[in-house]
């Protein structure tokens, strides 16, 4: 056995390791944050197999997309929400848990055996290491067009639906005077936003 | 993508060190695993002194800027005087609150530090004076920075205070938003060069000398880079994470000693690692102003000679620190110049102003490449 080849064994038990513990660690750990930091754990090390496996352009497209996006929002929403809050008892939790652990296991269980009985190719087809990343482009741009486009139109919707849902209070009324507001109004947001102030006074010392 | 010969084949010190070493009866795998560590602890070491050279050139340079001495006594000039704040900061005491989270405040500092340190990977001093020449290059590089915001939160959460929170959310905001513009200034270069290797972009600039660097042909794509780089390093005019009227020193309010030491370090590396890249990206990388083999032409001395490798390898390093450093310079002088923007600010030039330019600058770089392949590379 090389040196080579005992470095990669020795890195990917390590990265299978911190991968599945920390996958049960961001679901088992009661908090949150945790869970989050955790969550950001797995997507590195998922991104170190993937580096194991000869597809860095794959692996860095994992740390971007996955660390620094996905779960950078993911902290942002749990911080920005940081209200501390008594959650109320739900009922019947362990006969729930004892329910969810047997659904899991079973999924587990279902995996192993399709990964045990499968006939593997093994060895799998040649790494092509880094012309990787021009293979990428070209599929991307011709057989892989259309479900690519599709994803891309997909998150354009979601963009937009979360931008109309955030700013509902666009299509509210006055909270004072229950006058439909002035959409021109929300627009500029620099400008105070009460229309007509009943009392000439406050309007004149502000 | 114009190639070089002559440095291509230049200096490859990987491959004379094993030589030498088998010379000696070391088997060539055991002598490659022997040369492994000494690139790391040769760029780390180098990282570190010039950080120190950063702060000593900030104390100086602001001292001049603001008409005064600036540090005299530690050594001539001062120049110990970096050394003596390290140190005092070695010798502090390491304070976690009682009421902060400690695993967290821990961690917090060292995941801001370890992918800066990690992205020096890339940097190239030479054609073959650089830890690793992945193919993925400067992708590498965006890829590694979007993992500090993280420890920034990190930080900024665990101290468990309200000024702390704010600056690590302000950090993590900051952080993302100029994200987008900078990756498309790197785009628009990477279409130019055809590749993603730090390597092959400083080789696609090295056709005419000073003519044919980057920044003639992107000089929007070299300013957008800039503020971006000095916006994901912190640096006034936007470092409102730290904004001390505001939020006393934001998510490193609570730090002390080493680890108050990594976030300084880290956000000092940083700097230099930008400058760096903007002088891979933009201003030609180790390359002279003057191509080394037109001087050896007129010279008459043969391109592959042993001196002249020499002399080109050691003549890239000092064009590349010279280059950064220049725009270090630049960089302080900023930052005792201007004032600090706001946080409204801050956002609507990052993605009112420098992201649609930024997209405008990728699609006529392309256009360009399409109309004039030969200058803008085909």
């Amino acid at each position: 056995m090389t040196i080579a080849s005992t470095t990669q064994q020795v890195c990917f038990v390590l990265l299978s390791a911190a991968v599945v513990l920390g996958s049960l660690g961001v679901v088992l750990l009661p908090n949150i944050v945790y869970s989050a930091f955790l969550l950001g754990g797995v997507f590195l090390s998922v991104s170190g197999l993937y580096l194991l496996l000869n597809a860095s352009f794959v692996a860095a497209a994992q740390i971007l997309v996955y660390v620094g996006a996905v779960n950078v929002l993911i902290l942002f929403a749990i911080m920005l929400v940081n209200k501390k809050e008594n959650l109320s008892a739900i009922p019947g939790l362990p006969l729930r848990r004892i329910l969810s652990g047997l659904v899991c296991a079973g999924l587990f269980g279902l995996l192993m055996r399709v990964a045990f009985t499968t006939p593997w190719a093994l060895p799998g087809p040649v790494p092509v290491g880094e012309e990787a990343t021009i293979r990428i482009g070209e599929h991307l741009f011709s057989d892989y067009l259309l479900p690519f486009e599709l994803a891309s139109v997909l998150l354009l919707m979601a963009m937009i639906g979360a931008i109309v849902l955030a700013r509902r209070d666009v299509f509210a009324s006055d909270v004072i005077t229950g006058e439909p507001v002035d959409q021109g109004l929300i627009e500029k947001a620099r400008t105070p936003l009460l229309i007509d102030t009943p009392d000439p006074q406050l309007q004149e010392t502000r | 993508m114009v190639t070089n010969p002559a440095l291509s084949s230049g200096l490859d010190l990987q491959a004379s060190f094993v030589e030498a070493l088998s010379g000696l009866g070391v088997g060539p795998g055991v002598a490659r695993l022997l040369w492994l560590p000494l690139p790391m602890v040769t760029v780390l070491v180098a990282a570190v002194v010039g950080v120190l050279v950063n702060v000593w050139l900030e104390r100086k340079i602001s001292a001049a800027v603001q008409q005064r001495i600036g540090p005299e006594y530690a050594g001539p000039l001062g120049v110990l005087q970096p050394m003596a704040d390290g140190l005092k900061l070695v010798f502090k005491e390491d304070i976690i609150p009682a009421r902060a989270d400690g695993l967290l405040f821990t961690l917090g500092p060292v995941l801001v530090l370890v992918p800066v340190i990690l992205s020096w990977l890339v940097v190239p001093f030479g054609q073959n004076l650089l830890i690793s020449n992945v193919g993925v290059g400067i992708f590498l590089w965006i890829a590694l920075s979007s993992i500090q915001p993280i420890g920034l939160l990190m930080s900024g959460y665990s101290s468990n205070n309200k000024y702390s929170l704010l600056g690590g959310l302000r950090a993590a905001a900051q952080s993302i938003s100029y994200e987008i513009p900078l990756a498309l200034a790197v785009l628009a270069v990477v279409m130019m060069s055809n590749s993603l290797s730090t390597v092959d972009i400083v080789n696609q600039q090295s056709g005419a000398g000073i003519l044919s660097w980057n920044i003639w042909r992107q000089p929007v794509g070299f300013v957008i880079f800039w503020i971006c780089a000095l916006a994901e390093c912190e640096r006034l005019p936007f470092d409102l994470p730290e904004a001390e009227e505001e939020l006393v020193a934001g998510y490193q309010t609570e730090y002390s000693g080493m680890k108050f030491a990594l976030f300084y370090l880290g956000s000092y590396i940083n700097l230099v690692l930008s400058a760096l890249l903007v002088a891979v990206l933009y201003l030609g990388g180790w390359s002279f102003p003057v191509p080394v083999e037109w001087i050896a032409g007129w010279l008459n001395i043969p391109i592959d000679s042993p001196v002249l490798q020499v002399v080109t390898g050691s003549l890239g390093i000092v064009m590349t620190v010279l280059k950064a450093y220049l725009l270090v310079f630049f960089a302080i002088l900023l930052r005792w110049t201007v004032p600090r923007v706001r946080i409204d600010q801050l956002l609507d030039l990052g993605w009112k102003f420098l992201l649609p330019i930024a997209l405008v600058n990728l699609l006529v770089t392309a256009a360009l490449k399409l109309a004039f392949p030969a200058v803008f590379g085909g």
